[in-house]
């Protein structure tokens, strides 16, 4: 394992729709200024934006994690619940619970889990209904 | 295809920013943001109904060049402020989603190669 260059965590507000996107932005700017390559800047954009709107819509709230070392790059996202009663029915392009509401903001298509794991190199979820759900992305640099 | 012609074809309003030298080569018209984030292009236009803050937020993480408001819709000052944080260009045109993009693809902007390999036309099961 290499050495670390760089450790952030970013806290996530349930149902702050006003905020939602912003620590995916900070992210964003943070590994540009670290000279990433772009493609790679932009598959852990969208996949940092993705689990940051699941955050603010699905759950009571939680923190990304990001971890940067010279060859691999991790983004830890935990939260504090409600949990996902049945992960392999969640994982499943166009599967959604999301309110009418939400989806008249562009979102609750069912897109954001499956395209989290498209974009990332490694993918792991696991959740705990009445607990929360941690979700593990990492990435080659 | 060039911002300028885009404005032409669509007889658009520039609301905000300069148009890009930069060829666009590729465009998606959606009011979903989350489809729109599942098949990334290079050097895109985004055409949307949507007029909300999140338009602008997808566009950051995409790198996408120019966003055009559908059907007359112009956003708010508060969307156009997130769009000129990111150095977004914005404009509106008068015709509806499925006419703007009709006009952009049959004068040869095509819809472009998404850079995620392989999915995009594959069916999706609804559930
Ligand atoms: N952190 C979470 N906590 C609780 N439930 C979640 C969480 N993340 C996802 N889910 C559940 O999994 C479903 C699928 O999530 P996914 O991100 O794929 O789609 P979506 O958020 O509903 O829509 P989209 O991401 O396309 O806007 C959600 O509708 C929700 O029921
Ligand atoms: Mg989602």
């Amino acid at each position: 394992m290499g050495a670390i260059t760089l450790k952030e965590s970013y806290p996530v507000e349930a149902g702050d729709f006003s905020t939602a996107g912003e620590a995916s932005g900070k992210i964003k700017r943070v590994l540009k200024k670290l000279g990433i390559d772009s493609a790679i800047v932009r598959r852990v954009a969208v996949a940092a934006y993705e689990v940051e709107l699941n955050l603010v819509i699905h759950s009571m709230g939680g923190h990304m994690d990001l971890i940067v070392e010279p060859d691999y790059l991790q983004l830890n996202v935990h939260d504090r619940g409600p949990g996902i009663p049945d992960v392999d029915l969640a994982m499943r392009e166009g599967y959604s619970t999301a309110s009418d509401d939400v989806r008249t903001m562009g979102f609750g298509a069912g897109m954001g889990l499956p395209n989290m794991r498209r974009n990332a190199n490694d993918f792991s979820i696991r959740s705990t209904v009445g607990v929360g759900t941690d979700i593990e992305m990492g990435f080659k640099l | 295809m060039t911002a300028q012609r885009i404005l032409e074809l669509l007889d658009g309003r520039l609301l905000l920013g300069e148009l890009p030298e930069e060829e666009i080569h590729s465009a998606c018209g959606s009011d979903m943001m989350s489809d729109v984030l599942a098949f990334p292009k290079e050097r895109m236009v985004l055409l949307t109904g949507l007029t909300n803050a999140h338009v602008m937020r997808t566009c950051e993480m995409l790198d996408v060049l120019l966003v055009v408001f559908v059907r007359g819709k112009i956003p708010g000052p508060d969307v156009l402020a997130e769009a000129e944080k990111r150095d977004i260009v914005v404009m509106a045109t008068p015709y509806t989603l499925y006419e703007a993009c009709g006009r952009l693809y049959s004068n040869g902007l095509p819809s472009g190669v998404s850079t995620q390999e392989g999915r995009c036309g594959e069916w999706v099961q609804s559930h």
